[in-house]
This record gives C-alpha cells, structure tokens and sequence, in this order.
C-alpha cells in the first residue's frame, strides 16, 4: 500500500544566481508504474527529479507527498546519470544503505549478495567498485538504490552512456522493480527507452511542462507543437 | 666525512650489540610519538571530517587557521606547554612538567594541524564526490562522518604518516616541557642534541641514522599494514 501518492506539484520551481532553472511546474501523479520525463539537453530534466526528491532548493512552490516531506524521502532513492560509487567492494556497496538503518551486518550481506546474483554482479562481489565499467558501475548503482526497497526510484538518464546490451540489463531490472510493485521516474532524451518503459509521459521544455500524459497518447497523438517536433526527431530549442 | 663514517658504524654497533640504552631512548621515542599520534588522530580526523561536510558561518577562516597552523613553532608550543604545566602555571597542580605526559601533549599540539589540514583535503575531494549520494539517502551528519573517515582511510593514512614523521623529529618543543632528563624524558632527538652540544658527534649521527631508520620502518610497516599501492585500493 502506497503511502507516498499522490503527489502534487503546485508551482514549484528553482533558481540559481537570479536565472530560473526549473518552473513553475504544477503537475499530479497517482504513482502507477513508470513516469518517464522527456525532453531535450538542458530542458531540466534532471534539476525536476532533484527537486521531487528533495536534493534541490525549491525557490517557489510546493511538493507535496501523501505521507509528508521526511517520510517520503526516507521512501526514495536516487540513481545519478554518473553512478557514484563508495570506494568499498560491490558488496560493501549494496550494504551501505541497509547498514544505514540498521539491518545486522550478517543480514545485510545475504541481501547484497542476493541482489548481486540478481543483478549480474556475482562475479565481481568483492572488486573495488570504482574499478567496474560503466554498466556494471550503474548496475551496481541501481541495485544498491533498490535494495533497500523504496516506494519509489528517480533515474536521470541512467543509460545515457552506455551501450545497447547494458541498457537492455538495465531496463531488465527496472520491469522487475516495476513489477514487485516500485514506482519508477526517470529522466532520458532516448525516445526508444521512453517507448519501451513509460506509462506516462511528463515532455518539459525550457523548465516547464509542456505535456503530461498517458504514454500512448503522447507518442500516438502529442498535443504540443513542440512534443511532436520533439518525436519527430526535430531540434526542438 | 670521518664523523660520517664512525656515525655509521657506530650506529650499526649500537644496533647490533642491542645497546641498552639506546633501545631505551628508541621506545620512549617511540612510545611518545604513537600516544600523541593516536590521541591527535582522535582530534585531527573527526576535525577534518567535521569541516568537510559541515558548513558555517567562519568555515574558510577556521580551515585558513588550521592551515597556517601547520607551520607553528614547535619551540612556541613548548613554551606555551610550559608556561601552563609549570608549577605556578593554571594546570601546574597536575605535576605534569618533565614528564612523557607533558611531552605528547605538546607533541600533539604540534601534529594535530599538520594531520588535520592534510586529511582535510582528501576529505573535501571524496565529499565532492559523495555529496549527492550521501543527500539522497537522507544520511546523517555523523554517518557521513563515518563513511567519509571510513572510505578516505589510505589517504587518511599518509595524513598520520606525516604526523608520525613531525612527531618523531620534533625536538624544540619536548626539549622545553620534558627537560632531556635521562631515563625519564630522553629521546632519541633530544639525545642527539646532547651529544652535539657535548662535541659526540659520532654518537650524535649515530642516534640520528638510528632515527631515520626507525621512521623508514614504521612507514613501511604502516604501508604494509594499510595495504596501499595495491591494485584497486585507495
């Protein structure tokens, strides 16, 4: 049972050194499935999930989580576009954040080396994590975010720079995620990904939301002018 | 270059022939610069750490302090150790004057920059690195405190390392609060000052070869022990 949606967003928005970043954005979401945010290079992407997640200053406006600031983001967690990796092995990794709340070491490490196996680490359980390539790196990232079972997972761009075999990995384990019930919002510029993961769509441009729709209805029939320059594989500025 | 070579062999024998005296003044040394290294790594570390994460109001200023506290006189420290352990001084009722006490605590006073400062930069950079992860999984000041001394523990090894090296060749300072009384308060730095002053200057570099090479070991045993230099490590 959920108890971070519904969220609403009335007016929020960033700043910084005077220039606005991000906003106003007003938007709700009931929390089904995989909200994906699309929209070109520096539309804001990425300072829209940091400000849901808590890890910008919101300026203006409000977020509002059912469940209140604190206790939604103690239901969350993050994966950046470039992973970052504790300098400790892939298993210290994944117990970091179970260590945290205080899950005993014993338990906390069957745990990790169950997600390992899960996610395809199993090999590399005690390597250096900072020495992984950049998929396994991401990998490793989105496990250590989803082994301590969040409600819901933010994603900027977490395929940006990888190849097709490791994106295809990657979105393996976010069907999973989706599929034991995590919400998932992750931002990307690849509209294939957006195709293959999204049930909604929020399409922003210059900091605000252009588009908020079921995914069908966004890449079947978008109502922007600028969403379908967008699909149609424009230069949209 | 003759007082070089007698030196040499002189400290060879010394070392050879398990000189009492000499092992004496070796662990004082020794013992002295660990209990001021370990006690100011409780200080330097969690200070260092603590300036990282933490911002407030006279942050720059106290890391510009700290900084230029890296060059402090070890001969001021002494003074200054003394003037308060003296009998007529505010802490004198402790009776700590001319004692291995009064000598790690002035030893400290003196490293505790030095470590602070140094581990302070490796500490920064990783924070650099990790704030945005450490944000996001709602972690609390003193579990960043923990996993940034936890995860910067090689760099912060080179940090102790440096302090140990400022420790074991500090003289001014222990000169002053310890006194260079023998059997109580000689070291190995404050023996070979003696015997300069005395004109043994073969026995002086004796002492000071044997100093060097006791450093050299403890670096490398403290390597060794913290398992630097290996692939994948930090």
């Amino acid at each position: 049972m959920s108890t971070l949606f519904p969220l609403r967003v009335r007016g929020a928005g960033t700043r910084r050194r005077g220039k606005q970043l991000v906003g106003p954005i007003n938007m709700t979401w009931d929390g089904g499935g995989t909200r994906v945010v699309l929209g070109p290079n520096g539309s804001g992407k990425t300072t829209l999930l940091r400000l849901l997640h808590g890890i910008a200053r919101l300026h203006d406006g409000e977020v509002i989580w059912a469940s209140g600031t604190k206790a939604a983001q103690n239901a969350q967690a993050f994966v950046f576009q470039r992973p970052v990796m504790l300098r400790r092995s892939v298993v210290e990794n994944l117990m970091y954040p179970l260590r945290l709340r205080s899950v005993s070491t014993g338990q906390a490490r069957q745990k990790a080396e169950d997600w390992a196996v899960k996610v395809g680490l199993a090999d590399h359980i005690d390597r250096s994590a900072p020495v992984l390539s950049g998929g396994e790196q991401q990998k490793l990232a989105i496990a250590r975010a989803l082994i301590g079972e969040p409600e819901l997972v933010f994603l900027d761009e977490p395929t940006a720079s990888l190849d097709g075999r490791a994106t295809r990995e990657i979105e393996a384990i976010l069907n999973d995620a989706v599929a034991s019930g995590t919400r998932v919002i992750i931002a990307t510029h690849d509209m294939g990904q957006a195709r293959r993961l999204a049930k909604d769509v929020v399409f922003l441009l210059h900091g605000r939301v252009h588009e908020e729709s079921p995914a069908d209805t966004f890449f079947d029939a978008p109502q922007t002018p600028e969403a379908r320059a967008f699909l149609n594989g424009d230069i949209v500025e | 270059m003759v007082d070089l070579w007698q030196g040499l062999s002189q400290a060879f024998w010394l070392v050879v022939t398990l000189d009492a005296e000499l092992a004496e003044i070796a662990l004082r040394s020794l013992q002295v610069t660990f209990t001021a290294l370990a006690l100011g790594c409780l200080i330097a570390m969690p200070l260092a750490a603590l300036l990282a994460v933490r911002r407030f109001r006279w942050r720059r200023t106290v890391i510009a302090v700290l900084n230029a506290l890296m060059g402090l006189p070890p001969v001021v420290v002494g003074l200054v150790v003394y003037v308060l352990l003296s009998r007529s001084g505010p802490l004198g009722v402790l009776g700590l004057l001319f004692t291995p006490t009064a000598m790690i605590i002035a030893q400290m006073i003196v490293i505790v920059p030095l470590m602070a400062s140094i581990a302070h930069q490796s500490l920064r950079d990783l924070w650099a690195e990790y704030h945005d992860l450490l944000i996001s999984m709602n972690v609390t000041q003193s579990q960043k405190i923990k996993t940034l001394l936890w995860d910067a523990r090689r760099a912060l090894l080179t940090a102790a390392l440096a302090g140990f090296g400022r420790g074991i060749g500090e003289v001014g300072a222990i000169m002053i609060v310890g006194g260079n009384i023998d059997h109580v308060t000689r070291v190995l730095t404050t023996a070979i000052a003696l015997e300069t002053g005395k004109g043994e200057f073969a026995l002086a570099l004796a002492l000071g070869f044997v100093l060097i090479a006791l450093t050299i070991l403890v670096n490398l045993l403290i390597h060794w022990l913290g398992q630097t230099e290996r692939e994948g490590r930090w």
